[in-house]
């Protein structure tokens, strides 16, 4: 067994949270000033060149590039040959938002309750998902989601008759209908199969896959083209005040099902795309 | 390069009415914070002023201001204000046409306004403007001073009275009840 000490996770997860909310990756910079080269619409060159100026300057100054620093979801892949020691493991995690949190200066945006809606003034708890996997590596991905794109996200379950065609229209029609208040560009981030509860978490674990990537199937790696051209052709653009760039890029993850089912779930993703990952 | 027209707050019938969708501007002078809780207080208060045949005790006037749908991020020291980029409009749908027939003229968020508040914005003459979202730090060097005005137990969510010089905007709703939304998709939607 590899040990880990919690104070290194804590540690971990407080630069996590910081760099993820103050640094574009690479991958977005790129997608971002391509749409920039090719958008149609005047308005919509002007709103990405200011978010592209913005983006610069938070990364110069070091400041969140939103002020929605969003809730703090986090993605584990823990490997099986791993002892966490010196404490409880959530924990670590959760100490380690609340240090990101305050030090980075991050909008505290988590309340205690959702009816009562008392603030917890460290944006804790982080919504924490583990997957155990061989090995003896601990990956961290962290990312911080807004609400402005969060709110705009569905879970649908379809017949399983309606297949491609039927996931192609409900999502085409979705971007259509929500697409402008999550911040477009968006990444589409859509989960076909599994369960009701897990679809939603495939449609938000395929938001980490860097732009530009290609699915491993070629199946839905075409699914994906069609979808990403056809949200573009939607007409949306930046900010959904017209234009040809509402969409970076379609990421589609999918989960054996039930003969009976068809989960779809479609998370939306704000132009900035922030996430980190750590690999200890 | 659309040029921008400078206006300033506050804002009276005759700028408002120039302001055409797809406008941009360049907003001079105060406006007040206010999202989802702090519009429910001026809301709730102006109901029951209402019923209590009296006058409302409102933290600020509305007659001719702008509100701004915003959250700050916590500010540095030495900052006037941390990020400040706008939050999604359509959660104030509920409250907005009421805040506008009491003479608030503009409001600024982002995303799409619903029906209700598009045909208040005609009948009362207001305009929406929409801030870029995401551009919370670019946002934020345009706003010159910050002062607490009421609901300071919100956090975030108070309602402030911002400073602000060439606040970068677009008109997204004017007062003839165009969208720039529908018009955008429209104009730049292709049929394959």
């Amino acid at each position: 067994m590899r040990e880990i000490t919690s104070e290194e996770v804590t540690q971990a997860v407080e630069n996590l949270c910081i760099s993820s909310n103050c640094t574009l990756n690479e991958d977005v910079w790129k997608a971002l000033r391509e749409k920039l080269k090719n958008e149609e619409s005047l308005v919509g060159k002007e709103v990405l060149e200011e978010i592209l100026e913005n983006d610069r300057m938070a990364e110069e100054e070091k400041l969140p590039l939103c002020q929605d620093t969003g809730f703090t979801t986090i993605f584990v892949e823990m490997g099986q040959e791993i002892k966490v020691t010196g404490g409880d493991f959530y924990q670590a995690i959760n100490k380690g938002v609340g240090n990101g949190y305050r030090k980075g200066y991050l909008r505290k945006s988590v309340v205690k309750d959702p009816l009562r809606r008392k603030n917890t003034g460290d944006n804790t708890p982080a919504w924490v998902h583990i997957d155990i996997v061989p090995g003896n590596k601990l990956k961290i991905s962290v990312m911080p989601k807004g609400a402005g794109s969060e709110n705009m996200s569905t879970v649908k379950m379809l017949s399983p008759t309606e297949g491609v065609q039927g996931v192609k229209k409900f999502v085409l029609d979705w971007v259509k209908e929500r697409g402008a208040n999550a911040c477009p560009p968006l990444v589409v981030g859509v989960g076909i199969g599994g369960t009701f509860e897990g679809v939603a978490k495939l449609a938000k674990k395929a938001l980490l896959r860097p732009i530009g990537s290609k699915n491993p199937e070629p199946f839905y790696a075409e699914m994906e083209e069609e979808l990403l051209k056809g949200i573009n052709n939607l007409g949306l653009g930046p900010q959904g005040l017209g234009g040809s760039s509402t969409a970076l890029a379609v990421h589609i993850k999918t989960y054996p099902c039930h003969i009976a089912s068809l989960p779809l779930a479609i998370n939306l993703q704000c132009h900035a795309v922030r996430h980190a990952t750590i690999i200890l | 390069m659309v040029s921008s027209i400078k206006i300033e707050t506050p804002l009276d019938e005759e700028t408002i009415s120039k302001l055409k969708i797809g406008n941009k501007v360049l907003l001079n002078g105060i406006v007040y914070t206010a999202r989802d809780q702090a519009h429910k207080r001026l809301v709730d208060e102006l109901e029951k002023a209402g019923k209590e045949n009296r006058q409302p005790n409102l933290p600020f006037p509305l007659e001719g201001q702008v509100i701004y749908y915003v959250g700050p991020a916590p500010s540095r020291p030495g900052m006037v204000i941390g990020p400040a980029g706008p939050t999604t409009s359509g959660r104030m749908d509920t409250y907005t046409p009421i805040l506008l027939e009491k003479g608030l003229k503009g409001t600024i968020g982002k995303g799409r306004r619903g029906k209700d508040t598009i045909e208040a914005m005609k009948k009362y003459k207001a305009v929406y403007f929409v801030a870029v979202g995401g551009a919370a730090v670019l946002i934020s060097k345009r706003i010159k001073r910050i002062g607490t005005v009421a609901y300071e137990d919100l956090g975030p969510e108070a309602i402030y009275r911002l400073e602000v010089e060439d606040f970068p905007l677009i008109v997204a709703n004017d007062v003839y009840g165009n969208d720039l939304f529908d018009e955008g998709m429209k104009k730049y939607r292709k049929v394959t």
